[in-house]
């Protein structure tokens, strides 16, 4: 846990505020949010100019559900930078791209359901029920919702943080989800070079959380 | 050009009204070569023809071609599975151009034949007379393409190294030379790659020995200088660059059922009815065709040459053996 001001390590550390006054943080912000929205408009552009390649639906399922496993590291990422850094600011980051992987992830679950399977419910249901790497990843979707739903601040002071928190907790379920999701949809090819990726930096999110968690519990005893 | 205008060799079964596109499609060979020649003498300096010639196939139109529109050339030889040279589709178009060599290549036969002898790939060229066949192609992984193909009969093949009463099957081994295929870094397979068939289909009119597409040879990434293409089959079982046909007495373990045994069998026929654990194989996209908003079209049982193969299998559980 390295604070801001140690110069030392990196000298451009030292430069970034731990608190960021308003506008500065509003164009953060603002960069960030655009930034996030370049893979769909990325997609649109492909599409509209026909360079989707041999297999368009494909091609727009798998970036739509690459870009939410990204957003999601990013999301959990948040904190332990926070961590690392001291900027506190970045955590008032965390909802924005905690909404940006549940935009993704609809889109996602939409490009399958509605684009590939033209809303063809019972194909959809039994595709869920049948295929476990299907059912993971519904499962996935499903728990962003209400994480998505109780993302504003009324919803916030509604629950009381402490709930709130507890809920949110969820995410960690999820990313674990998404992983075996990913891996599951790669692994009759045994082509695990790309799960292996994200398994490792979720497992290394995760993991960090883990570490300070059993320090925090030896210190109190 | 031999543009013999033949239907001798097409069997009885094939529908009159199958002739006449046929025809067209000859026709439609023909313009187009001209054309090349035309573009060519006002693009291409003198004496330079010489190279694109040089990827010419000439063949005789064969039995059992589909009309479906062919998909395009790009699609064909730019969205590819040959994971000896990476496991993205774009991968083989990527690095097989460059980095296989397909001369000298010999294919070596051995096994359970009288006569086990090792073919140069141009004596194998020039066997049986090449034909041009238009087959529909279902992946495993839901999509399909109608390629047409240059090849003969694998039977033409067989006959002449005359199989032993011992012979069963028949396995395929596709190159494996890390020099030339990056893909083999990654243990995606236990390489090299093999395939099988019963010695029944491997001898059936559709099963083809392949040696080019649109008329040309084979590009690198499409599986050169040699393959087979079983039609009827998913994608897989049609071995590309292949180094070796071996016949053998008991079913040989391909490489697929041998990595994912639970997702791929022996036979792998397409097949509607036997869902594939992680996806439906009920329906499928055509490449180039089935665009972003376009309905996913049915898959047909045997990807629709019943008619030629379902005695192969009659009586037998394909729900068990797919």
């Amino acid at each position: 846990m390295r604070p801001a001001s140690d110069a030392r390590a990196a000298p451009w550390l030292a430069r970034v505020p731990a608190a960021l006054p308003a506008p500065a943080f509003a164009r953060v912000r603002g960069a960030l949010f655009v930034l996030a929205l370049v893979p769909c408009a990325r997609l649109i552009w492909l599409a509209a100019t026909d360079w989707l390649g041999a297999n368009p639906v494909e091609f727009v399922v798998r970036s739509l559900g690459t870009w939410t496993l990204v957003l999601l590291c990013i999301t959990l990422a948040v904190t332990p930078l926070r961590w690392a850094t001291g900027w506190a600011w970045v955590v008032r980051l965390r909802r924005m791209f905690g909404l940006f992987t549940f935009f993704y992830a609809t889109l996602h679950f939409l490009a399958v359901a509605g684009i590939d399977l033209a809303f063809d419910w019972p194909a959809i249901v039994k595709d869920i029920a049948k295929r476990p790497f299907i059912t993971v990843g519904f499962a996935a979707y499903v728990l962003l919702i209400p994480l998505a739903a109780t993302s504003t601040n009324a919803m916030v002071r509604a629950l009381g943080g402490r709930n709130w928190q507890r809920l949110h907790r969820l995410v960690y379920v999820i990313a674990l989800l998404a992983i075996v999701h990913y891996w599951w949809h790669k692994a009759g090819k045994n082509d695990f070079a790309q799960p292996t990726v994200y398994a490792l930096i979720i497992g290394l999110l995760l993991g960090i959380r883990l570490v300070r968690w059993v320090k925090a519990r030896r210190s109190a005893l | 050009m031999p543009m013999t205008r033949n239907s001798s060799s097409a069997p009885r079964d094939i529908a009159p009204s199958e002739i006449t596109p046929r025809g067209v499609w000859l026709r439609r060979r023909e313009l187009l070569q001209a054309a090349a020649a035309a573009g060519l003498a006002v693009a291409a300096p003198r004496g330079s023809a010489q190279p694109a010639d040089a990827r010419k196939l000439p063949a005789k139109p064969g039995p059992y071609s589909t009309m479906e529109k062919p998909t395009p050339y790009k699609l064909i030889t730019e969205y590819v599975n040959f994971y000896e040279f990476g496991t993205e589709k774009d991968d083989p178009a990527k690095y097989a151009p460059k980095l296989l060599r397909t001369r000298p290549w010999t294919v070596r036969v051995e096994g359970e034949v009288k006569k086990p002898r090792t073919f140069d790939i141009e004596e194998l060229l020039k066997l049986a007379p090449l034909e041009d066949r238009v087959y529909r192609l279902r992946c495993v992984e839901a999509w399909s393409a109608v390629v047409p193909w240059v090849g003969y009969p694998l039977a033409e093949l067989i006959k002449r190294v005359e199989p032993t009463g011992n012979a069963k099957f028949v396995e395929f081994t596709t190159l494996a030379d890390p020099k030339q295929m990056p893909g083999l870094r990654s243990p995606v397979i236990d390489w090299p790659y093999t395939e099988g068939l019963r010695l029944d289909e491997a001898m059936h009119p559709l099963t083809l020995l392949t040696f080019g597409l649109y008329g040309e040879v084979l590009p690198n990434q499409n599986g050169a200088p040699v393959r087979i293409v079983v039609p009827w089959k998913y994608g897989f079982k049609s071995a590309k660059s292949i180094v070796r046909i071996r016949f053998v007495e008991k079913q040989p373990l391909n490489s697929w059922q041998k990595s994912a045994p639970n997702e791929y069998g022996f036979y792998s026929n397409v097949n509607p009815t036997r869902d594939h654990p992680r996806w439906s194989q009920a329906t499928e996209r055509r490449l180039g065709e089935d665009g972003l908003f376009s309905r996913r079209r049915p898959t047909l049982m045997f990807n629709g040459y019943a008619e030629q193969v379902a005695s192969l299998y009659a009586g037998m559980d394909l729900q068990k053996f797919y």
